[in-house]
């Protein structure tokens, strides 16, 4: 089973995950993903691809591989609401009435 | 002034030229049109060589990054060919699409087919090295319409150099194929490079003095266009170091006469007219 585009065992440019950090932008963030033989093309592709409009300032790039992602199977359990777990989150408190701009 | 998403520049387009053109207040001497015509048609024929690789790149990245080179191209050979044009009163797109073989004046090395991949690379490489210093150079010509050009063509030909320069270190030292391709490239490309560095003999007389090329930015200011000797002496020291340290050897072919500043050119250039200009010849004087 293969994806379209897909080449096979031709494909030797291994997949980049591309991660911004716009000029007014505190933190990166993911942009997107592209293929390229090795960092410092991948790098420079990035630029290419997801900075023709002088969006960013500093450019990330993580080889796919190198990524591990959560189960999207087990979104249930995994990221289970904290419902009816009031002792988690500080929603009980009174301000005090000397302290006005809390 | 259309509103974009970029930052305020302040680089000159084609279209503001074209403006300064039609209220009189840019007006080109003949021999600078002439020079400006020979650099603007240098651009706009590698630019299009560039085009016939859109969706042929080895991969879509590469595609996109080859594309882009095309562009910066294309937009310079736009600034040039309007400058050249308010000499004699015609557009970029009557120099571009109603000029025939015998009157392009681009050098050689722009016209050549792009063979393989490697072929385009070491075409791109040598065109970049000479693109790069000409244009920091021209950033102080006398002429302000030509330095302006210069100074936005700058940062773009440095791209297109670094480019260039990581496909020849990843070609030299891949795999034999690729390393036996890239030296195939360099050589076919080779006797081109002497004509690049060769004084501009299809400029009149007079009214043009050259600029020495000082390659700290405090040159003095000698002239309008640029003294390529220096030009020579940079690329033969650059070229071959990036050639020995990519694991391939310099070429020795010797170079080929020459001569596209006057009009002569290789088998390779008329079909490529014929084929950018088709349409526009057989529709003349409509707009698009």
């Amino acid at each position: 089973m293969t994806s379209p585009g897909d080449s096979g065992t031709r494909e030797i440019w291994p997949l980049w995950e591309v991660f911004l950090r716009p000029s007014r932008g505190l933190s990166h963030v993911h942009a997107g993903s592209l293929h390229a033989p090795d960092s410092t093309m991948a790098v420079r592709n990035a630029r290419d691809l997801y900075t023709r409009r002088g969006e960013g300032v500093s450019i990330w790039v993580v080889p796919a591989s190198a990524i591990t992602a959560s189960d999207p199977d087990a979104k249930g359990e995994f990221f289970e609401s904290p419902e009816g777990k009031e002792y988690r989150h500080a929603v009980y408190y009174t301000a005090s009435e000397a302290v006005p701009h809390l | 002034m259309p509103t974009t998403n970029r930052s305020a520049s302040t680089a000159l387009t084609p279209e503001a030229i074209a403006e300064s053109i039609a209220a009189d207040e840019t007006v080109a001497s003949e021999p600078v049109a002439l020079y400006a015509l020979g650099l603007g048609d240098d651009a706009l024929v590698l630019a299009h060589r560039l085009g016939e690789w859109i969706t042929h790149a080895p991969e879509l990245e590469e595609d996109v990054a080859l594309g882009n080179i095309g562009l910066d191209l294309l937009g310079h050979a736009r600034s040039l060919l309007t400058y050249a044009g308010s000499a004699w009163g015609t557009s970029e797109d009557d120099l571009a699409y109603f000029r025939g073989e015998s009157e392009f004046r681009n050098r050689q090395l722009f016209e050549q087919p792009n063979g393989d991949f490697a072929h385009t690379i070491a075409r791109q490489l040598f065109a970049s090295v000479y693109f790069d210093g000409l244009y920091r150079a021209l950033r102080r010509s006398t002429d302000p319409t030509l330095a302006a050009i210069a100074a936005k063509a700058t940062k773009e030909v440095d791209y297109h150099l670094d480019h260039s320069v990581q496909w020849l270190l990843r070609l030299g030292l891949g795999t034999e194929e690729s390393h036996r391709r890239m030296q195939r490239g360099l050589d076919a490309m080779w006797p081109f490079v002497g004509e690049l560095f060769r004084a501009e003999t299809g400029l009149p007389e007079g009214g043009v003095a050259h600029v020495p090329l000082d390659v700290t930015d405090g040159g003095t200011l000698g002239g309008v266009v640029v003294d390529l000797e220096p030009l020579r002496s940079a690329f033969d020291e650059i070229v071959p170091r990036l050639i020995t340290d990519a694991g391939l050897t310099v070429p020795t072919v010797p170079f080929a006469r020459g001569g596209g500043r006057e009009g002569r050119h290789t088998e390779a250039l008329g079909p490529m007219l014929a084929e950018m200009q088709v349409l526009a010849r057989a529709h003349p004087g409509v707009t698009w």
